[in-house]
């Protein structure tokens, strides 16, 4: 890894870094954890900066805020790459990588319109994850890995 | 069974389909021993969407082991009308009755009703999904006429959005049956039908012509392919008129091809065809109510 690669993750002084997030997906990132600025935290994003293993990424920081890992599990649907650097006093006193879960709610919206979780019903979307996508526990519904972000639930 | 609803044959173990089965056998050979079997418990049928046939079969084996029904009547005539969530009618209704059966227009529809109450629930069709009570049924069919193991079958015609061939499809990969499904291109099985095959290691051959597998079939299944899937008229003829079968398509079957339709057709098979042996539709039909008695009679014998 270069200096420059550390200076950059190490410029939050408390907080995480999600770096090496897939090109295109860091305010996918935002908005599936829940992070609009709204509480006050200070958000980050760098897009399309050069990296040496995927070539392009993006990068996404925010400070005062340690999340956990099942908070950023569910990043892996979008950014499998993506490693988790927990920042204390300009630190990385974490680093871990993003874990398939076994399971998603509220996070993907069925794609088939015909679905009862489309429908006005008191009930969260709920996906089963698959080596290769995500399946809907409803209708059954398979959403491939590369179609995920486009059925992101999370706004 | 071991669990307390009939939701997908996807869930269905070899066991659970050999227990039904079974239990149908019994009855057909008995009926009169099963006549007082639930005398005082009352089946809850939820019909979202008109479907007389699977309703009457249902009616019909509830009173044959000695219970009674109560009915929600039309949608139009309820407070779904009103707008009332599917979650809150079942747990209204699960009050009324023992058990439920659900019918409803929307995929998914009897997963999440089963999340809201704690009476056995039956799955008689959610949307374009599953279909598990007629799968017991086509199940039963093809076991008392060709056999579940060993067993070649062919399942023609709308199997995109037929949810009886998913079903049956699914709950065939517990048994050794070679399965080929036979459509038009715009009319394959769905994705995750063809996910489960897979994942079950079942090998899914397709056709798009049934001269390529009739002679090899133990079992043909054939379903009606619908005029709303086409964008017009000539199209639908075009394509729905390669997947009808007359008494001179079976000139190249086995003599022992067991024909079967889940009902109703409307001309994908010939009436040519009725009065010879391959015709099983009408008998399958009937087998509604001894396996439908069977289902009900174990889900409502659990201890819960
Ligand atoms: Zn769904």
């Amino acid at each position: 890894m270069t200096d420059d690669h550390q200076l950059r993750v190490s410029k939050i002084r408390n907080g995480t870094v999600i770096d090496h997030v897939a090109a295109g997906q860091a305010l996918n990132v935002l908005a599936i954890l829940g992070i609009d600025g709204t509480s006050g935290e200070a958000v980050s994003v760098g897009m399309n900066v050069p990296s040496d293993r995927l070539g392009r990424k993006d990068i996404v920081k925010v400070e005062g805020r340690e999340l956990s890992q099942s908070e950023v599990d569910v990043l892996s649907l979008i950014a499998p790459a993506a490693s988790i650097n927990i920042v204390r006093d300009y630190d990385v006193v974490e680093k871990n990588r993003v874990v398939r879960p076994d399971a998603v709610a509220s996070i993907i919206s069925c794609p088939n319109r015909n679905c009862i979780s489309n429908a006005d019903e008191p009930i969260q979307s709920r996906f089963t994850v698959l080596s290769d996508g995500v399946r809907c526990d409803y209708c059954e519904t398979i959403v491939r890995e590369d179609e995920v972000a486009a059925n992101l639930d999370v706004n | 069974m071991r669990q307390d609803h009939l939701i997908s044959a996807s869930h269905l173990s070899r066991e659970d389909i050999e227990a039904v089965l079974d239990r149908a056998a019994d009855i057909d050979a008995d009926p009169a021993a099963f006549r007082q079997r639930h005398a005082g418990k009352v089946l809850g049928l939820c019909f979202f969407e008109p479907s007389t046939r699977t309703r009457m079969s249902f009616d019909s084996a509830m009173k044959r082991l000695g219970g009674q029904t109560v009915d929600m009547g039309p949608v139009e005539s309820s407070s779904v009308k009103k707008g009332e969530t599917l979650a809150d009618t079942v747990r209204v209704v699960e009050g009324y009755a023992d058990a439920l059966v659900l019918r409803h227009p929307s995929e998914g529809a009897a997963t999440m009703a089963a999340e809201f109450v704690d009476v056995p629930l039956v799955n008689a069709g959610d949307g374009a999904g599953q279909h598990p009570s007629q799968t017991l049924l086509d199940l039963y069919t093809i076991r008392e006429n060709a056999g579940l193991d060993d067993l070649t079958i062919g399942i023609m015609g709308d199997l995109k959005y037929g949810r009886t061939v998913h079903s049956l499809a699914e709950a065939l990969t517990n048994f050794d049956a070679s399965q080929h499904f036979i459509s038009p291109e715009s009319l394959r099985l769905p994705r995750n039908v063809r996910y489960d095959l897979h994942a079950s290691g079942a090998q899914v051959r397709e056709h798009t012509e049934l001269d390529e597998v009739l002679p090899e079939l133990d079992v043909l299944y054939v379903t009606r392919i619908q005029r709303e899937r086409f964008p017009d008229e000539n199209e639908y003829r075009k394509v729905a008129g390669q997947y009808q079968i007359d008494s001179e398509t079976l000139d190249a079957a086995s003599d022992d091809l067991t024909i079967m339709h889940p009902l109703p057709r409307v001309d994908e098979i010939s009436p040519d065809i009725d009065d010879t042996d391959h015709a099983t539709y009408f008998e399958q039909a009937h087998n509604g109510i001894p396996v439908r008695m069977a289902l009900l009679d174990i889900l409502l014998s659990q201890d819960r």
